[in-house]
């Protein structure tokens, strides 16, 4: 089989051509999803019988806890397709995408804490969901921190590889085994909250702000890449030419 | 000329880590020390009574116990980067996966054996009855062997860098979170005159994939740094 169009994505003239071209593709869409969804949740959407206006934070919460796990995972792959085939590119995606994923994990968990503060009273609970959520942006602050105190590219890359999938292999064992000493400690009363089953008006926003988050990912990835691609090669004749025309 | 078995080489690098081990006595005691000195903040900080430090105890233990053997981890690989032993072992053909465990075996035997055996003492010291002293042993010697491995990672990962020391903690703290979940709560529960078994054992399946997964990325991360 001719596996030529797979390397030319590899290649990081190419790839910066092609994210620059996809980038609106993700962005608009991103965009058009969030107001829909938006308008949708704050709006239209009816108050819930129980928590009032206040369940509506959900439409930010969620999606911000999907896309901290979806952005690990995606670095992860990236990561090690980097590592085992030694795809500088792959490097570049996994370099790119974990400061969103953490900004994002942070994001889930401020709106995790503005929801409890009504809703349980405190601006905190030692929940499993809320706790493995914080695990998580420790683990996203490490690999940066790693990342970012080592000074040669190949060493910083690899070695941020190795820890992604260190992290990766460990998050499920974390999730479990806290999800396993909360009901020990304090029984599953919130854990439910988030999850009663909710009518379709709720939903619809829900999952287009999902969808819409994911997007939004996908251009900033885009953006991002492009940046990552122009700090690593801007010694090559290639992007003195780009940037010329 | 004849090649060194494998298990012959992890065997003498065993050996040979813990003659210069030995060599260091200062080195070998302070991470016991400091396990006793942050055990013995705690009834100063919170209370002299021996029935609320009892329900606190296992989690004083584990945490003090996981900050020593952290403190510990720093040199497990530095001073064979700095004088270029590492180079050698990398060179030598054994495999590398095969001398991390060796290395993290003799790591352990140094740093986190002696954490075990003083452990009774401070247990005691904290108002643990006698009864949860095994318990206390068992979560402790299965907790330090976690951490041994899982540092190894993260050791070989800040091999050389500028303020590696506090980078090393940020990466491994988090990955040792579920043992400290199941090895404090074993020791509450031998405390409460429970069977504590079943954390005992969740600890003891979380060391053999440990075990079994860690000397790859400790390998492959050493031939990173290395380089």
């Amino acid at each position: 089989m001719n596996w030529t169009w797979l390397h030319k994505f590899a290649s990081p003239p190419h790839a910066y051509r092609l994210a620059g071209r996809l980038a609106p593709w993700f962005g608009w869409p991103a965009f058009l999803l969030i107001v829909a969804g938006l308008y949708g949740g704050l709006v239209l959407a009816p108050a819930d019988y129980q928590q009032g206006d206040a369940f509506r934070i959900l439409y930010v919460h969620a999606p911000s806890a999907w896309m901290s796990m979806f952005i690990y995972a995606t670095m992860s792959v990236a990561a090690a397709i980097g590592l085992i085939w030694r795809i500088k590119l792959a490097h570049a995606v996994a370099a790119a995408s974990a400061p969103v994923g953490a900004w994002f994990t942070f994001v889930a968990l401020t709106t995790g804490a503005v929801w409890g503060k009504p809703m349980w009273g405190t601006w905190w609970v030692w929940d499993a969901r809320l706790t493995s959520e914080l695990i998580l942006l420790f683990l996203y602050v490490g690999l940066i921190a790693l990342r970012a105190s080592i000074d040669d590219r190949d060493r910083a890359d690899r070695a941020s590889a190795v820890l992604a999938i260190v992290g990766v292999v460990n998050l499920p064992i974390i999730h479990y085994s806290v999800y396993w000493w909360n009901t020990l400690h304090q029984g599953a009363t919130i854990t439910k909250l988030g999850k009663p089953s909710i009518t379709g008006e709720m939903l619809w926003p829900l999952l287009t702000m999902m969808v819409a988050f994911t997007l939004y990912y996908g251009g900033v990835l885009m953006l991002r890449l492009r940046a990552e691609i122009l700090r690593r090669e801007r010694d090559a004749s290639w992007l003195q030419k780009e940037l010329a025309a | 000329m004849e090649r060194t078995s494998p298990a012959a080489a992890a065997m003498l690098m065993y050996r040979r880590d813990l003659v210069l081990a030995f060599r260091h006595w200062d080195q070998v005691a302070q991470p016991v020390v400091f396990f006793a000195m942050v055990t013995t903040l705690f009834p100063l900080a919170l209370s002299p009574e021996l029935g609320e430090l009892r329900q606190l105890a296992g989690g004083v233990l584990w945490v003090a116990a996981l900050l020593a053997a952290l403190l510990g981890l720093e040199f497990l690989f530095r001073a064979d980067h700095a004088d270029g032993t590492l180079e050698q072992m990398l060179l030598s053909g054994q495999p590398l996966a095969l001398l991390a465990v060796a290395k993290g075996a003799a790591h352990w035997t140094v740093c986190g054996l002696p954490l075990v055996l003083v452990s009774p003492l401070l247990a005691i010291s904290l108002g643990v009855p006698t009864g949860a002293l095994c318990a206390v042993m068992l979560s402790l010697a299965l907790g330090t062997g976690i951490l041994s491995a899982l540092g190894a990672i993260g050791a070989a990962l800040t091999l050389g860098l500028r303020r590696g020391s506090m980078l090393l903690s940020l990466l491994v703290l988090p990955l040792a979170m579920p043992a400290l979940i199941f090895g404090a709560r074993a020791i509450d529960m031998a405390i409460e005159g429970e069977a504590a078994r079943g954390p005992l054992l969740l600890l003891a399946a979380m060391l053999v994939l440990v075990l079994t997964l860690a000397p790859l990325a400790v390998g492959s991360a050493l031939r990173i740094s290395a380089e």
